[in-house]
């Protein structure tokens, strides 16, 4: 399964990119966001401190972390918000 | 025709916003008594730092259908009153406008209370961050953590709005 990961403002930043694709290897259980959120923060450590006030989308709208997702799905993850 | 919800890279003008609002079909000519504006600019300071510029970043897509959801959430709470905001993107400069908002109804109050509600609520659902540069380095601001179902944060904003 792959999907697309887009990170904004200061995740973007520790990341070093705005976009990543990752293949996720189908588990006995169905993938969810937060399974993708901790990948994520495995590769990127700076991430983990993040995990309790990010948010997150699939396909551009709100989603919680145990929502599960699907092939070709767009993942955001969003830090705390400033807009305004 | 101007939009009543939009992101855009260009300068803001209120009488713009307040005009789409107008214009609109869901107003009526004459029913409406008031008009209330706002309109939020770049400052200079910050928490004790000198702001050089701000850079706003979204996710346009979302941030579209947050708009939508405050619109909506301010029907149901002030059925009366309608609503128009522009959000401003990328690099502004000192005293620029990153925000238009009007909110029109019949009467001030609900006019007024709609457009410090819809402020409100896009600082705690809007998807968009402020980047501050300012006189020895650079921060991402972070304020809320951003969840449209929250109720207490709903009626938080509810209770600032009606004060």
């Amino acid at each position: 399964m792959r999907v697309t990961v887009r990170l904004f403002a200061r995740l973007r930043d520790i990341a070093g990119t705005a976009e990543l694709a990752r293949d996720l290897a189908p588990g006995a259980q169905a993938t969810t966001v937060g399974d993708v959120w901790r990948q994520l923060a495995k590769e990127f450590p700076e991430l983990a401190g993040y995990e309790r006030s990010i948010s997150s989308a699939v396909n551009a709208d709100y989603a919680r972390m145990d929502h599960v997702i699907r092939d070709g799905d767009e993942i955001a993850f969003l830090p705390p918000v400033s807009g305004g | 025709m101007i939009p009543l919800l939009a992101i855009s890279r260009g300068p803001l003008d209120i009488e713009r916003v307040a005009g789409a609002l107008a214009a609109d079909p869901s107003t009526s000519p004459g029913l409406d008594g008031a008009v209330a504006t706002f309109l939020g600019l770049v400052r200079n300071h910050n928490v004790g730092r000198s702001v050089r510029h701000l850079e706003y970043e979204a996710y346009a897509p979302l941030a579209m259908k947050a708009f939508e959801r405050i619109a909506a959430e301010i029907a149901e709470r002030w059925p009366s009153a309608r609503l128009a905001l522009h959000h401003r993107i990328g690099r502004l400069e000192i005293g620029e406008a990153s925000i238009a908002i009007a909110a029109r109804s019949p009467h001030r109050g609900d006019a007024f209370a709609a457009c410090r509600y819809a402020i409100e609520r896009v600082k705690q659902i809007a998807p968009i961050w402020k980047h501050e540069y300012f006189d020895g380095g650079d921060v991402w601001i972070e304020g809320a953590t951003a969840d449209p179902d929250d109720a207490r944060a709903r009626a938080e904003a509810e209770r600032v709005a009606c004060a």
